[in-house]
């Protein structure tokens, strides 16, 4: 959810929306924010599922640090999606299968 | 990999500390760099939207990201180089890799400040791992920076100052918060903090902690527990609250990895946060151009990390040569008187002891001649 209002920092001032495809659906995300922030916007917070065990993971540090919020992102695979940010028509993957690969 | 560049003094972290330190040094004529990896300077400073506490002297009353704002106007404005997306990974002598905006370069540098801050702690419980359990520093950055609130109903574990002041910003963006739970048997930070979010009907469950975290692929509901005299959990006391997300709030620790890469002396300050690089009263490790400044030297507040900050800068600039003695003496001085009224008080006292045992541990080592304490 979005904090539109807010009693100290006012109205969120709205960037420029862009869209971007999360596991093959079309998500409105605001240009340069983390792509975590956009995905948790949306009420998204698996991001992927450990590869052995199969057990999911999201946003934990939002830091850069514990790389729980790893995502597949324009083909790159393990990009930290906290410290990414959004760009117009980035595609999106957040491998969860998990487990036996 | 790109040539290296070179700089007087080279100060790594934007936080309140080294753009103390990059100000001070680039005034007395240094050519200053600061290296941050994130894309925005400020380090803690700017997902802080409350008024800090301490003196007016330093900026009490003012919010955070607004003292930010002013250390990266001044910075500008002394002619400071920052570079943002640009994380030091590697420290050799007087030489730093840095990954800056995807590439590899190399600084030399006169002087280097570490100011690196302090990341946080995590804490294992059953469901520790699941989605939706997260730091509370995540959080802060998730709903005060970027407007996002990760949840709906927060439960935090830890009632110290960063506890304390979060669950009031989640109640600010909109959020409930179930409870603050707290293993001790008090609340860890100040009154005004604990009253302000009680005063909201959120309650501050002493002697409890989480016992487990339940739900299927993410967190669904949170079990408390009491803890009985032996600091065991009393499974009798179990109750379940209906949160969807948890914040971990339980202290942290100096980011010191690039201290221990360049081989400097440490000392344990569990009062402090862990394992610290020794310094002087100069903020001077025990390798002749290395300093350090703000939480990488002990956890504390950004008041205290902003005159250190100062006193590392005067120092690495004094020891360039730019400045006199005399001059120098009486501006660290006055930093150092301003550094003693914020540590004096009954919360100031506890970290003022441990600061001080500190300076005790390098006057011993250097005395007896520490193999590296090349001061
Ligand atoms: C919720 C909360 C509330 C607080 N309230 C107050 C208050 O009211 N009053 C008060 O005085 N203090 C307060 N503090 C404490 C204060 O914010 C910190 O003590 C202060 O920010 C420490 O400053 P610093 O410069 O040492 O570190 P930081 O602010 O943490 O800055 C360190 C910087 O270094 C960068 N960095 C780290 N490693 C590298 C690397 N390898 N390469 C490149 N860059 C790197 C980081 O990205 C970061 O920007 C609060 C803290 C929190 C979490
Ligand atoms: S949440 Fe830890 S690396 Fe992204």
């Amino acid at each position: 959810m979005r904090v539109e209002k807010h009693p100290v920092l006012g109205d969120r001032k709205v960037g420029r929306m862009v869209t971007i495809s999360v596991d093959g659906a079309e998500i409105e995300a605001v240009e340069g924010e983390p792509i975590a922030a956009a995905l948790l916007a949306q009420g998204m917070i698996v991001m992927r599922k450990t590869p052995r065990f199969g057990e999911p993971r999201g946003v934990f540090c939002g830091i850069g640090r514990c790389t729980d919020c790893a995502m597949t992102v324009d083909g790159v695979p393990n990009v930290r999606t906290c410290v990414t940010p959004v760009k117009a028509g980035m595609v999106i993957t957040s491998n969860l299968k998990g487990g036996g690969e | 990999m790109a040539t290296g560049q070179t700089f007087d003094i080279v100060v790594v972290g934007a936080g309140p500390a080294g753009l103390a330190a990059a100000i001070e040094a680039a005034k007395r004529g240094a050519r200053t760099l600061v290296v941050d990896e994130n894309n925005k300077p400020g380090g803690q400073l700017f997902k802080q939207i409350h008024k800090f506490f301490g003196s007016h002297e330093h900026r009490a009353g003012v919010r955070g990201y607004d003292i930010g704002r002013q250390l990266l106007d001044e910075a500008a404005k002394c002619g400071v180089e920052v570079w943002l997306d640009a994380v030091v990974h590697g420290l050799f002598n007087q030489r730093l890799a840095v990954l800056r905006e995807g590439r590899q370069v190399t600084v030399e540098a006169g002087r280097i400040i570490l100011a690196t801050g302090a990341s946080e702690n995590a804490v294992a419980f059953p469901g520790s791992t699941l989605p939706g359990v997260m730091g509370a520093g995540a959080i802060q950055t998730m709903i005060n920076v970027h407007r996002v609130l990760p949840g709906n109903r927060f439960v935090m574990l830890g009632s110290g100052n960063v506890g304390l002041i979060v669950c009031y910003q989640l109640m600010q963006a909109g959020a409930e918060v179930l409870a603050v739970v707290e293993a001790m048997p008090s609340i860890g930070g100040y009154g005004v903090h604990a009253a302000k979010i009680r005063r909201a009907g959120v309650p501050i469950l002493v002697g409890t902690t989480i016992s487990r975290v339940v739900g299927q692929g993410k967190v669904e509901s949170v079990v408390l527990a009491t803890l009985g005299p032996d600091g065991k959990i009393d499974p009798q006391s179990e109750r379940t609250l209906a949160a969807d997300t948890v914040g971990l709030a339980v202290g942290l620790t100096p980011l010191t990895e690039l201290a221990w890469m360049a081989g400097c002396e440490f000392f344990f300050s569990p009062k402090l946060g862990g394992h610290l690089p020794l310094h002087d009263d100069n903020m001077l490790t025990s390798l002749p151009y290395l300093y350090v400044a703000g939480d990488i030297t002990g956890v504390e507040e950004a008041s205290t990390a902003m005159e250190e900050g100062r006193l590392a800068g005067i120092a690495a600039a004094e020891s360039l040569g730019l400045l006199a003695a005399a001059a120098a003496a009486a501006d660290k001085a006055a930093v150092r008187q301003r550094i003693d009224v914020l540590r004096s008080g009954p919360f100031g006292e506890g970290r003022r002891l441990a600061k001080a045992e500190i300076l005790q541990q390098q006057a011993l080592r250097s005395r007896q001649g520490g193999q590296s304490w090349k001061a």
